[in-house]
């Protein structure tokens, strides 16, 4: 089996789909010859030719407007923004318009289409390359929100994305991109949306994150379990529709809990896990949930290694809701 | 720029026409507008009685629908503003369909989700889904250009907006990528006098709208918009254009908003009287009339018959649609994705809890301002 780095997966995933399927469209800012600003989309042109893999103008509205109308009339578009950060403009594409379309119609029409973007800080890209948005979008009834945290799993969910009969998000974690390695399987597979990954068992407390966070919470449940904490952790790796069943049965085994993400923590994603757990669970818990987040600011340049969360604050969380 | 494309003299006379519609056509373009103030002045007495709660009157702009409609297929895909329902009548799209959005009942296509005059239809003809924010179906009609062209067919988009849809990010988006792409796709600008309260002088300050289109790379057109023939030529002409691979088409056409911008809206406080009057005599309605008349496809009888069948046709629909039951509850949760997630199914389930144990909810009395 290939050993391959998150990107590679992303872009092998790509080949995969598009030599399978000629109904995908691959298309977005310098995705073209250039292959995108990170490489994701390196070869597609040379292998598919300009139709199925094309530079657009500098339009994100545009990009996933025209997305919507291929998705509606025969191709299965696959379009990235370039940061998510820049996604903004195509908020009304997204949430108005590809996420309502089957909804607003009684299914007549749909939206069967990805929007891939690389998110998250780690690469000191300040305000404006590091941003998480995902919960402006896991807000969003209709759409689908899939984030990857391996290999393995970038090409599966991606896959499965594209056979996805609605609009998919699909956030890569950028820190990612180059400095994680795994094995990825030839060929087509796929990787349920909607289903999580357990990272790490243990059975003290339980932590739930994704995207680059999974690395950050594996490490410091590695330093834990070195001070005789065993920590259960939970890659979420689809937010929306997210899997609550699982979620509720991870946080009951060890009755504390831990949220981890990069974005602020305000009307964060971890307030949706702590009040279903809240809600659903109460009666299992030994302690408060905690959350480890970025702070409610905006995302820092130079000192984007102190918003971020790290192995030592969320080690420090597991260590308190550990002995709570 | 060109001269404004104008057809159909104020007398009824067409010197022009070159018989691009034939008699049956040009009288089916003439029931079909009848059909359109049929269902606009039901519509009207519906929400004044309170049986519906909005609707959105097309007195004034049916020569551009229309026109432009007859120039297209039903195959071509249709990218309608809330304004354009001529367009899916046209294509045989049936009053009743249309009955059942207005009442939001369970056998809308949307299911009552939308409010009323959001239409949406797959057959017969390919009108895409109406939303309410403006603009943002303009690069949807090029997305979904480019997908027929890559796929080797030869149907053109159309997307159909008002004035102040060229205000809109989609407008510039929408323009600017197909002029790039050189999508099949007819941008058609009714220019209608209005959007909502503004008036067309508020909206640019530049010459017009077709104007806009040389930045993009594209031809702009200006036409008459209350001349069906005129209308009818210019979409024909870019519909050529696009089919043949030459790409896309900003065509403004001149027509005018005679009633409010909706039910909700009370027009008499905005728009001075004498505009009104003006634009009254241009009626498109009666333009149509005098030519066919010219041509002795018109007489009072064919008046009486027409107007008698379209009212009927619509009077029934109304009646059917009132009859129709509402959607039931689950159609809150279903058609959010494909597969029902089950969170939402729990969602659903609590609500028909709720309401076995504590009954229906309220309907309340909301009204539509806008």
């Amino acid at each position: 089996m290939a050993i391959l780095t998150l990107l590679q997966a992303v872009n092998d995933a790509l080949h995969t789909k598009m030599r399978d399927d000629e109904r995908v469209t691959v298309f977005g800012e310098d995705v073209g010859p250039k292959g995108g600003v990170f490489l994701a989309t390196e070869g597609l042109t040379r292998e598919f030719g300009e139709r199925r893999c094309f530079d657009t103008p500098l339009s994100e509205d545009g990009i996933v407007g025209a997305a919507v109308g291929m998705a509606v009339n025969g191709l299965l578009p696959v379009c990235e923004i370039q940061f998510q950060d820049f996604i903004f403009p195509a908020f009304d594409q997204i949430v108005s318009e590809a996420a309502k379309l089957r909804y607003r119609s009684g299914g007549q029409y749909t939206a069967p289409m990805v929007i891939r973007t690389p998110y998250g800080g780690g690469i000191r890209g300040g305000l404006y390359h590091s941003q998480s948005g995902e919960a402006y979008f896991a807000h969003t009834p209709g759409l689908k929100v899939v984030i990857p945290s391996t290999p393995y799993d970038a090409k599966g969910l991606l896959i499965a994305a594209i056979e996805d009969p609605d609009p998919v998000l699909f956030l890569e974690p950028k820190a990612l991109y180059r400095s994680l390695k795994g094995e990825v399987p030839e060929g087509s597979y796929t990787v349920d949306l909607s289903t999580v990954r357990t990272a790490r068992e243990g059975s003290d407390v339980t932590v739930f994150c994704y995207g680059a966070m999974v690395p950050v919470c594996e490490k410091a449940a590695a330093t834990a379990a070195e001070g005789g904490i065993e920590t259960h952790v939970v890659d979420l790796r689809t937010l929306l529709p997210l899997d609550e069943e699982a979620v509720l049965d991870a946080a009951k085994r060890t009755g504390r809990v831990v949220v981890v993400h990069e974005a602020p923590r305000f009307c964060g994603y971890g307030a949706e896990i702590s009040a279903l757990i809240a809600e659903n669970a109460i009666e299992y818990m030994e302690a408060p949930v905690r959350r480890v987040t970025g702070f409610d600011t905006p995302f820092p340049n130079t000192l984007e290694h102190h918003y971020m969360p790290d192995e030592r604050r969320v080690l420090d969380a597991i260590e308190g809701v550990a002995s709570f | 720029m060109t001269e404004t494309l104008k057809m159909i003299e104020a007398d009824g006379s067409a010197p022009s026409f070159n018989g691009a519609l034939d008699d049956k056509a040009l009288v089916y373009c003439y029931r079909t507008m009848l059909m359109v103030r049929a269902f606009d002045d039901i519509c009207m007495k519906l929400q004044r009685s309170g049986r519906i709660g909005f609707s959105i009157p097309n007195k004034g702009v049916e020569a551009t629908q229309v026109g432009a409609a007859s120039a297209l297929r039903s195959t071509d895909f249709f990218f309608p503003s809330y304004r354009d329902f001529g367009m899916a009548l046209h294509h045989g799209a049936e009053p009743v369909e249309m009955m059942h959005n207005m009442f939001g009942n369970a056998s809308d296509s949307a299911r009552g989700r939308q409010m009323p005059v959001h239409f949406s239809f797959t057959k017969p003809l390919r009108f895409f889904s109406i939303s309410s924010p403006i603009g943002t179906h303009l690069p949807q009609a090029v997305g979904a250009a480019f997908a027929s062209q890559a796929q080797g067919k030869d149907d053109v988009s159309l997307a159909s907006f008002g004035d102040g849809g060229t205000s809109s990010t989609g407008f510039h988006s929408a323009l600017n990528m197909a002029g790039v792409w050189k999508a099949p796709v007819i941008f058609l600008c009714q220019n209608n006098g209005w959007a909502i309260s503004l008036p067309s002088s508020g909206q640019t300050a530049s010459d017009g709208y077709a104007i806009k289109a040389k930045a993009y790379g594209m031809p702009g057109v200006t036409v008459d918009g209350n001349d069906l023939l005129a209308v009818n030529r210019a979409v024909s002409e870019a519909a050529e254009r696009a089919r043949a691979g030459e790409g896309p088409t900003l065509i403004e056409a001149f027509t005018y908003r005679m009633g409010g911008h909706s039910t909700s809206d009370d027009p008499t406080k905005y728009v001075p009287a004498e505009e009104l009057e003006k634009w009254a005599k241009k009626d498109p309605v009666l333009r149509m009339q005098r030519f066919l008349a010219q041509r002795g496809l018109w007489d009072e009888a064919l008046e009486e018959t027409l107007q008698a069948e379209c009212a009927a046709e619509v009077a029934a629909a109304a009646k059917e649609a009132q009859a129709t039951p509402g959607p039931t509850l689950e159609t809150i949760f279903s058609d959010v994705y494909e597969t029902l997630p089950n969170h939402l199914r729990r969602q659903g389930e609590q609500a028909f809890d709720l309401a076995a144990r504590k009954g229906d909810a309220d309907a309340g009395g909301g009204a539509f301002p806008l």
